[in-house]
């Protein structure tokens, strides 16, 4: 990061922020790929679109610690995708896993035993339900210790890997192989997502972001500001997944768009616990235009139009937008 | 070298910081958690130079210790019973990542009912892992072992963690005199951990842990876990002819007492063998010829030294401080699978005893004895026997009196 920015102090509060080189456009993206095609992974995988962005920010000096998921299938021995280092771990404890190798390479170093131009990043990757559930104690250990890493969580809002169940990740009214609609339980899910950010920024982690595969100038912008603070630096990324949400696999972009656009998706960043946001659409669109080509929320339409339900998440997601009094 | 009156954990930690183990990730539990309370006084004092982090669960300290290996640190981590299966998903992952962890496992009964004095059920639950395992009778032995498996698990020929058991109370909280090494001396012994197969740096790429689709890979690993686990057989050996060269001790896979001339031999492992070796004393001075063998490498199981030390003897009387619920001893059966086959293998009965830490008095040894001697004279080795005395079971039936349950 050195040499990158200049030095901004932040008035009353005597905190040293960088000025980023920030790219206005996706011509800005870094041209290099440290992730090869050829994965396992399903067409129009919204999440391995967020990856291959993510990757392009930190470079080739990382090692990606992975937790159970769909990305494990991403290394299948003897091949691997990446430029860099992989090391699968277990679902529940990544973080931990990053904290090991983040702690020996520091040791290493320290002893004289490793050249300090071999250190690496520290990148933790997980789904949802390994960052939103099991491994919930690991990440929070993790960054109450002020590790030095960084997290991806590409969040497809279910457990993917095992064939779309419910995860504490999943909205309401979602139907997946453990929530579905029935005469009984009409609406499907019938609990709210977790508020992942909320929980992670009650830490004050020193960068926290929420980005898009959609987005990916936000993306590349929020990496190069995470960068200059020595921490944990947090990333979830609503990721479409075909399969699980159904939908087409050419849909993955304009869907990750349409979640910002209707508001479902809030494009923001939290430095030290002070949340941004980023991208604030001039004009709202209904929720509904996101819901309605979504197979997962088909029922919510047809055979009849669950009118309460619909009117909850339309509820649900301006409250958030008025309680931060960014709804124009 | 001098020599200390140290518990067994205290032992524990001094072998971890004359190994000059570079990490330690920690999470308390009782008995164990003197050993990393040690450790962190050290570190913190600036007598050892260690990298020392609290996790937030057995399962996250595993994993830590696991990946800190995998980068090329000499990493070490303690655990007990509940701990222990906390983790239990690890010890199957990190013993897959070939990496030369050492762990002490101080033995406690497992929950329900919770409890915390020794058995072996929790070291016992991790045999099939990977993870090799030493398991220790005396507090130099744990010392001793300690420094033994960081040379035993980083030879390139074996690759993978280690497990050094030690009894909770028994040995964990008792003081022996322990002849502790100069560092020099046991850096000649254990020269530093440099890995060529598994480590993370920017100029070299490697993707560890890596899934494997169906059994073609999944096999091809296992197998190989398995024959490196068969080459850390001979390896041991090497590894304790140096270690008596350098430092006088000398620990085989099995201790023999009064074994050779035994007609009747009792096998145990850990703290209690020593309460077996004074029934040894007894039954020799009633006339009895018995003997003890002590099992100290579980894993691999010394196959081999097994069968040379008990085939052609009367009878065997495996005493297993552990019960698999629903078939009995565990090192019973395995004993019974390794003479199975041989045309003198002696007769092989079972006992269960000293199950959640209760004491096997003299009597109960001497019972265990005459069983074994009538066995072999009427060449049956009935079925396994759950050791109660009636004076424990009056005790019981005392206890729920008072609480108005009898
Ligand atoms: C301890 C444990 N429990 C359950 C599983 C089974 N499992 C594998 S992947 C997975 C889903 C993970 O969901 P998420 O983190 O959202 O990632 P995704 O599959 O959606 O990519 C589950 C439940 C496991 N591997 N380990
Ligand atoms: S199931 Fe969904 S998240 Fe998993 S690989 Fe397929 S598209 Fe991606
Ligand atoms: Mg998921």
């Amino acid at each position: 990061m050195a040499g990158n920015g200049a030095i901004k102090e932040d008035g009353g509060k005597g905190v040293k922020e960088m000025v980023i080189e920030r790219i206005k456009s996706i011509k800005g993206i870094p041209p290099e790929e440290n992730m090869l095609p050829g994965t396992p992974a399903c067409a129009g995988c919204g999440g391995l679109l967020a990856l291959r962005h993510c990757m392009k920010a930190l470079g080739r000096k990382t090692v990606i610690v992975n937790a159970a998921g769909c990305f494990t299938l991403l290394a299948i021995y003897p091949y691997t995708p990446f430029k860099n280092s992989w090391l699968y771990t277990a679902m529940a404890s990544a973080p931990a896993g990053a904290q090991g190798i983040r702690d020996a390479l520091d040791i290493l170093i320290k002893k004289g035993r490793l050249d300090p131009d071999e250190d690496l990043k520290v990148v933790v990757l997980t789904g949802d339900g390994a960052a939103y559930d099991m491994g919930l104690s690991s990440t929070s250990g993790a960054i109450n210790r002020n590790l030095d890493f960084y997290y991806i969580c590409y969040d497809n809002e279910a457990y993917g890997n095992t064939g779309v169940q419910w995860s504490g990740a999943t909205p309401f009214a979602s139907k997946t192989g453990t929530t579905p609609p029935g005469r009984i339980s009409p609406i499907g899910s019938e609990l709210a997502k977790k508020d992942l950010f909320a929980i992670w920024n009650s830490h004050k982690p020193p960068y926290l972001a929420t980005i898009s595969p959609a987005h990916p100038v936000d993306l590349i912008n929020k990496f190069k500001k995470a960068e200059q603070y020595k921490g944990p630096k947090l990333f979830i990324a609503l990721s479409p997944c075909p399969p699980g949400w159904g939908i087409d696999s050419s849909y993955t972009v304009k869907l990750a768009k349409l979640a910002v656009d209707t508001g479902v998706w809030a494009l923001k960043e939290a430095v030290f616990g002070v949340v941004t946001h980023t991208v604030v659409p001039k004009r709202f669109k209904p929720v509904e235009e996101y819901l309605q080509v979504q197979g997962r929320f088909a029922h919510l339409f047809k055979p009849v139009r669950q009118e309460a339900a619909l009117n909850k998440i339309q509820e649900g997601v301006n409250e958030y937008w008025n309680r931060h009094k960014l709804l124009l | 070298m001098r020599k200390e009156m140290l518990t067994g954990n205290a032992a524990a930690a001094w072998g971890v910081r004359l190994a000059e183990v570079d990490y330690i990730p920690v999470y308390p539990i009782t008995p164990q958690t003197e050993i990393i309370e040690t450790l962190a006084r050290w570190i913190s004092d600036g007598v050892m130079d260690s990298k020392y982090v609290t996790m937030d669960s057995e399962h996250s300290m595993l994993t830590a210790a696991g990946s800190a290996s995998a980068t090329g640190a000499r990493a070490f981590t303690a655990t007990s019973s509940q701990g222990l299966l906390y983790g239990f998903e690890m010890l199957y992952a990190v013993a897959g990542w070939r990496v030369p962890l050492v762990m002490a496992n101080v033995s406690r009964g497992l929950s329900s009912p919770i409890t915390l004095e020794p058995d072996h059920n929790d070291v016992l639950a991790a045999r099939d892992t990977g993870f090799l395992q030493i398991h220790c009778e005396t507090c130099q032995e744990v010392l001793d072992s300690i420094l033994m498996a960081y040379r035993l698990v980083e030879d390139e020929r074996v690759l993978l963690p280690i497990i050094v058991n030690l009894d909770g109370f028994y040995l964990s909280f008792t003081r022996e005199p322990v002849e502790v090494p100069d560092v020099e001396q046991v850096r000649n012994f254990l020269p530093l951990y440099q890995p060529k197969h598994a480590f993370f740096k920017a100029s070299q790429p490697m993707a560890q842990s890596a899934a494997v689709l169906g059994g073609l890979g999944y096999s091809y690993f296992k197998y190989q876990m398995h024959m490196a686990s068969q080459n850390a057989l001979a390896v041991y050996k090497e590894v304790c002819e140096e270690f008596e060269t350098g430092f006088g001790r000398n620990y085989d896979t099995i201790e023999g007492y009064m074994l050779d001339d035994a007609d009747y031999v009792l096998v145990m492992t850990n703290s209690f063998s020593t309460l077996g070796k004074a029934a040894v004393n007894n039954a020799r001075e009633s006339g009895i010829k018995a003997g003890l063998l002590r099992l100290r490498l579980v894993r691999p199981f010394p196959v081999a030294d097994l069968k040379a030390a008990i085939t052609g003897k009367m009878a065997v009387a495996v005493i297993d401080q552990n019960i698999s619920i629903g078939k009995g001893g565990i090192l019973h059966s395995e004993i019974a699978s390794c003479l199975y086959n041989e045309k003198h293998r002696p007769l092989l009965l079972s006992f269960i005893a000293g199950l959640g830490g209760k004491n096997i008095s003299p009597d109960e040894f001497e019972f265990i004895i005459n069983k074994t001697v009538t066995g072999a004279d009427t060449e049956d080795a009935g079925t396994a026997q759950l050791i109660y005395t009636d004076k424990e079971w009056q005790e019981m039936e005392r206890l729920k009196r008072m609480a108005g349950k009898g």
